[in-house]
């Protein structure tokens, strides 16, 4: 039965008005459900981007309501692009996402592997891979910044490297790149247990008789990874590259909180956010018309790399 | 699948090493926060904590540059609030994207496609990017530390949305159909039989809302400059990174900011690995 003839039924009997019926009906109560939902999404979401593009226009500073006379055009646009560190950026976040894309995304599936194929204490390994997870970047900072890969001898690190007779390594002191490994190792701990769990997923999805078709034809171990698993995870796989690149896209806390000191943030390591954040709102002013500049390319950027992703994907579909 | 003895102990000492690699940031928390500072900074490391007891979290809550307890309370409050209301909001328009979309071709069913349009848009930019933006519109509605400040603007998540709508497609048309006709309208046929019957999917959001509030950063250090309105996280930040910091009430912080969250997660895990595997991924 479809729920119009049941409308009918609860609004007959009586001869129902119009408006009546609209109030009761189910396109009433569709935008009933969904007014709050859309009224924030408008109010928090959009309204404030329109108005951040009108914004990136002026040289607003400590203002939401610029005067007519501090327009600029496209001036904050000019700066930022000429800008070495706005490019220093963006070229700090690719190479980021060239290192914890493939770690990530080996270290994830690895593990889903690794999974499968064991019975006894499955669910117990799984949980000590996903509890990072829950571990705030702050937290997980706090550990890597003052005991891991603290520059002094007692770090830890550090004491392993000292017992095999090296010498203590300043981690983030920004005289050789050695910081990516402190932030690389974070990243890593705290996030590869969800996309594990995205990846055993993906595996539940394979029929156990596509396997036994496969054993049958003679494919075991790497065979069977290479021809029958692999080739039936590529949109888990899709997706959970997106999914990390979005994540690194937005890297903001671990290297605020591994690196800020009593002095500000150090001159290297900044990735977009950390960039936008130091040049609008982490001084002592706002300079929210730079910084509203910077947000319209970064989300410029961020949709087309998403479009394009989707776009791939879909050719790749087509193909098969 | 068979797979030989050699293989399978191999499978179980590569996953035990790895388990130990993830559990020492653990186990090095907890010793730092049962330790005192001289024991931490020890040019030989110290397996074991030399200060048992509440020796160290006396001192820390005693700190009034921290003012944990104060933190914990504006956290506790923020992860709650939004936790709720975020569900309430997400789970009513997800049920109406899937089940009460106006059928046929009139300009009613045009408009809510561009409902489902516009969240899935918005899915695409991740709401950390446009910070400036968020607190443009923040700044300009006086709201800047307050908890309104801190908590509305994240309470429309296109994700929970997008995830309850791909829960509610599924959802067995018997059972509406069953309360309408037993006289119920949409609103209470929603809160009487859908919701009762969605516990899994709402645990699931619910448990990914709350830890991801409980633990955000950016955006409570950007509103919350207040002392007053101070997160965990944001207090614990400002104390790393202030003079002078003392390295075991640090520590200690931050095990007594992770144990709400871990509590929820060991207990909330079945809902969470099911909400992650149904993210609508693959």
């Amino acid at each position: 039965m479809s729920a119009p003839a049941i409308d009918r039924r609860l609004t007959s009997g009586r001869a129902a008005s119009g408006w009546r019926r609209v109030v009761g009906g189910r396109t009433f109560w569709f935008w009933v459900f969904v007014a709050p939902f859309l009224v924030g999404l408008l109010t928090f979401v959009y309204v404030p981007i329109v108005w951040s593009a009108y914004l990136s226009l002026f040289d607003a500073r400590n203002t939401v309501t610029p005067r007519p006379d501090q327009f600029v055009g496209f001036g904050n646009y000019v700066s930022l692009l000429t800008d070495k560190a706005f490019l220093t950026s963006l070229g700090t976040f690719t190479v980021f996402t060239l290192v914890i894309v493939p770690l990530t995304y080996a270290a994830s599936l690895g593990l889903a592997l690794l999974l499968q194929r064991v019975r006894v204490a499955r669910t117990f390994f799984r949980s000590v891979f996903f509890i990072p997870t829950a571990v705030s970047y702050v937290i997980a900072a706090m550990i890597w910044r003052l005991s891991l890969f603290n520059g002094a001898r007692f770090g830890m690190v550090n004491t392993i490297i000292r017992s095999f007779g090296g010498a203590p390594v300043g981690w983030l002191s920004g005289d050789t790149p050695v910081y990516w490994v402190v932030l690389v190792s974070l990243r890593l701990w705290l996030q590869v247990g969800f996309y594990m769990i995205l990846f055993i997923a993906g595996l539940n999805r394979i029929g156990q008789d596509t396997y036994e078709a496969a054993a049958l034809d003679g494919a075991t171990g790497w065979k069977l990874f290479r021809h029958i698993t692999w080739p039936q995870l590529a949109s888990t796989s899709a997706a959970i590259v997106l999914l990390i690149v979005i994540s690194a896209f937005q890297a903001f806390d671990e290297f605020y909180n591994t690196l800020a000191t009593i002095g500000g943030y150090p001159p290297f390591a900044r990735p977009p956010l950390v960039y936008l954040y130091l040049i609008s709102l982490g001084g002592g002013s706002q300079n929210l018309g730079l910084g509203s500049a910077g947000t319209m390319i970064l989300t410029l950027v961020i949709v087309v790399f998403g479009v394009v992703q989707l776009v791939g994907t879909r050719r790749l579909k087509a193909r098969r | 699948m068979r797979q030989s003895r050699a293989s399978l102990i191999g499978a179980y000492v590569v996953l035990g090493i790895l388990a130990l690699l993830f559990l020492v940031p653990f186990y090095v928390m907890i010793r730092n926060a049962f330790s005192t500072s001289t024991w931490i900074s020890s040019p030989t490391w110290h397996l074991l904590p030399n200060s048992w007891g509440t020796g160290n979290l006396s001192r820390l809550l005693a700190n009034t540059n921290v003012g944990l307890v104060q933190a914990l309370g504006v956290s506790a409050v923020i992860a709650v609030t939004q936790t709720v209301l975020t569900l309430v909001i997400a789970a009513m328009a997800g049920y109406a994207l899937a089940k009460l979309a106006p059928a046929g071709r009139g300009p009613m069913r045009r408009a809510s496609s561009a409902v489902l349009g516009l969240t899935l848009v918005t899915l695409m930019v991740p709401s950390a990017v446009t910070f400036v933006p968020s607190f443009v519109m923040v700044a300009g509605l006086g709201w800047v530390s307050s908890f309104r400040g801190l908590i509305v603007p994240l309470l429309f998540s296109a994700f929970a949305v997008f995830l309850y709508r791909q829960y509610f497609t599924g959802f067995p048309v018997e059972l509406e159909e069953a309360a309408r006709l037993d006289g119920a309208g949409y609103w209470r046929t929603f809160w009487r039989v859908v919701m009762p019957n969605s516990i899994g999917i709402t645990g699931a959001i619910g448990t990914i809302t709350f830890i991801g509030a409980w633990n955000a950063f950016l955006w409570p250090l950007l509103i919350g400059q207040d002392r007053a309105y101070r997160t965990v996280q944001v207090a614990l930040s400002t104390f790393m990174t202030s003079q002078g910091v003392d390295v075991p009430e640090l520590f200690t912080g931050g095990l007594v900011a992770i144990l709400p969250v871990v509590l929820v997660f060991v207990v909330l895990q079945r809902f969470l690995v099911e909400g992650v595997e149904r993210s609508g991924i693959g």
